[in-house]
């Protein structure tokens, strides 16, 4: 599936990286490396009840017959049942947005663009929002069908819909033009934004809270079968991400010039839309709104190993997803026996910590 | 165009979505109406929780949502948030032996998680009427094991409620009340039908100025004006507290009897929406606040 012709015809495009860079960029993959596997464990044995994470996991690896055979099976149900599948949720969506955002800050050349920029976001927003209020009347042969399956595939269904209608509208004689994508965008992005204004005036009171918390964005829904609808696509987008990196590193000096280098440019621009569009529309699909993370992600990591892909965007999979296990290790214990929408929890720990990073490197960003 | 290797790249991802229906999640269902071990009691929903008081029987409490604000006791036991918003972990951290949850208690996946560890889970339904709160006074007795008890307290209620929806009876002159849930950035957010301020307002022996659409949605000017409100009815202590000025700022609010008037009534939202043991007090309070010494004791 993955376009490995991109690698293969960019040869050797090297971004000035020095051998100085690039043994930096490795440490600090490293580095990222060792944090995502501590984060892991961090989520593994943190949670509002006092299940112990690898009380459960040494049972299963070793068959140690546990003291209360009653608290065993419930502390068994918490770390299978809540604690794993948010923790691989997490891993997933949290590479998944940040990788995302390098990539599509890449093509667009643009260090603010974001999947939310060409109506990816809105479309898989469309999708979901149209299933939790219409999904008793007019839907409801699928939601009795699938059950809490109806709306991650719905909204993932939204973003793919958005982006094949974007290649439509900004492909002329094969060649995509990334100015008129992001123009067609920005209006498929107002018109599902009304769409989704026309469901939440059809919306009864009950369902206006559950959009209101869907918003916010939430790992709270993490279940097997939901890490079954959507970890696949999740997994296949990142999978391709790889071999863009070269082909972006090129496209960085304009798309002429990466032409000239060998670069199959469009293929490159389309290889990268859908699997942005696949990552983003199935994380956004089962975690509602998670912001901040495809901007500041690779910024930070800009800022740190310079803006060679093949280093940033591994690097931006590896710190988004810690970034995101930390903070719903934190949404989920801080206000215990209670959970705090991990949305606000990105927010408040990233953004004033983001823009002090802005302020001692001013003289640095150069983006 | 080369449609063909384009359809197999966007295929890929949705084939592997239609590939996992395979794993679909089993629907958990339990009958049970009573619950087994009624010693360690979680109870999310603030008309629950003061039924459980009501009845005598808060022993059992050991947890509570963010909506059981009343009886102040209540307050003493750890909170698991918003009913609407549970966190599976955070319910089964409190070790309950049971879980009493008003209907629309979610999200879904935490419902279903709950249902799947042994702990038993019944939910009580909701309905804004006279006879839905003697059903949930039923049901909460029941789950545990307090029958008698609920039935005394049900036919309290009963004639309570009876004699309180009598005192406007007589009354003639049906007041309109427009129920304004918020006024954000000058946008008002109505009760249609199918809402606990519909419900209270006619139990309280007055209209619902709305009509025409069910549930809380914003309303235009105009047929704010149509509407004609005598009284606009609000909640206090839920978020930001509606302020006066602002609402009749609004010219079309203005420009109603209600506006002339400035006749607002405000009153604490679990109290007037909750539609549990003090509804009848509720009613009471209402309509003296509308009809004064018209109404009859």
């Amino acid at each position: 599936m993955a376009d490995q012709s991109i690698a293969g015809a960019a040869g050797r495009v090297a971004m000035a990286a020095d051998g100085d860079g690039s043994a930096r960029a490795r440490t600090v993959i490293l580095l990222l490396t060792l944090a995502l596997a501590l984060s892991m464990l961090l989520s593994l044995i943190s949670g509002a009840s006092d299940a112990s994470g690898l009380g459960v996991v040494l049972y299963w690896l070793t068959g140690t017959v546990p003291a209360d055979p009653a608290l065993a099976a419930r502390d068994q149900l918490i770390v299978y049942d809540i604690r794993l599948p948010r923790i691989l949720l997490g891993v997933l969506i949290g590479a998944a947005l940040a990788v995302s955002g390098a990539v599509m800050q890449g093509l667009f050349r643009n260090p603010l663009a974001d999947p939310g920029l060409i109506g990816v976001s809105a479309g898989s927003s469309l999708g979901a929002v149209a299933i939790i209020v219409l999904g008793t009347t007019w839907f409801a042969p699928v939601t009795m069908a699938l059950g809490t399956l109806a709306l991650p595939l719905a909204a993932f269904l939204g973003g793919m819909t958005v982006t094949l209608l974007l290649y439509a509208v900004a492909t002329r004689q094969g060649r995509t033009s990334v100015a008129t994508m992001l123009l067609a965008g920005l209006a498929i992005a107002a018109l599902a934004m009304a769409l989704t204004g026309v469901m939440i005036f059809m919306a009864d009171d009950r369902q206006l809270r559950d959009l209101t918390f869907w918003q916010l964005g939430s790992l709270a829904g993490a279940t097997w079968p939901k890490i079954g609808t959507v970890g696949p696509a999740i997994v296949l987008a990142l999978a391709t991400m790889p071999f863009l990196s070269r082909g972006l590193n090129a496209l960085a000096l304009g798309e002429a010039t990466a032409g000239h280098l060998g670069i199959p440019v469009q293929r490159l621009k389309y290889t990268a839309i859908v699997a942005v569009s696949a990552a983003v529309g199935a994380s956004v699909a089962v975690s509602g709104g998670i912001g901040f993370i495809g901007i500041v992600v690779p910024h930070l990591l800009r800022l740190a190993i310079g803006p060679d892909n093949r280093y940033l965007l591994p690097a931006s999979a590896l710190l988004g997803a810690s970034l995101l296990l930390l903070a719903d290790a934190v949404a989920r214990t801080i206000v215990a026996p209670a959970e705090l929408p991990i949305g606000i929890v990105t927010a408040v720990a990233g953004a004033p910590f983001f823009l002090w990073i802005l302020l001692r490197k001013r003289g640095i960003v150069d983006l | 165009m080369r449609v063909a290797s384009r359809s197999r790249l966007t295929l890929a991802p949705v084939l592997s979505v239609l590939l996992a229906f395979a794993a679909l999640p089993a629907r958990a269902n339990d009958g049970t109406t009573v619950f087994s071990d009624p010693s360690r009691i979680a109870s999310i929903g603030g008309s629950v929780t003061e039924i459980v008081y009501a009845l005598g029987e808060e022993g059992h409490l050991i947890a509570r949502d963010s909506t059981s604000y009343y009886p102040k006791a209540a307050l003493k036991l750890p909170d698991v948030g918003y009913m609407r918003a549970l966190s599976p972990e955070g319910v089964l951290s409190v070790n309950p032996s049971g879980i009493l949850a008003l209907h629309g208690s979610g999200p879904k996946e935490a419902v279903d998680v709950l249902k799947k560890s042994s702990v038993p889970f019944i939910e009580v339904p909701e309905h804004y009427s006279h006879d839905g709160i003697l059903e949930k006074i039923r049901i909460v007795g029941r789950a545990l094991g307090a029958d008698a008890k609920a039935e005394k307290l049900a036919a309290d209620m009963d004639a309570k409620l009876k004699a309180a929806e009598k005192q406007t009876a007589s009354i003639k002159e049906r007041k309109r009340i427009l129920f304004v849930l918020s006024t954000q950035g000058g946008k008002i957010l109505a009760a249609g039908s199918d809402t606990a301020g519909a419900g209270i307002i006619k139990l309280a022996g007055a209209i619902n100025a709305v009509e025409g659409f069910s549930g809380y949605k914003q309303m235009s000017d105009e047929a704010i004006v149509t509407a004609r409100p005598d009284v606009i009815l609000a909640m206090k202590n839920a978020g930001r507290p509606i302020s006066e000025d602002e609402l009749f700022a609004n010219p079309s609010i203005a420009s109603t009897p209600a506006g002339a008037g400035r006749k607002v009534i405000s009153m604490d939202g679990g109290y007037l929406l909750g539609f549990g043991p003090r509804t009848a007090e509720a009613i009471h309070d209402l309509a003296v606040a509308l009809y004064g010494d018209q109404v009859t004791d």
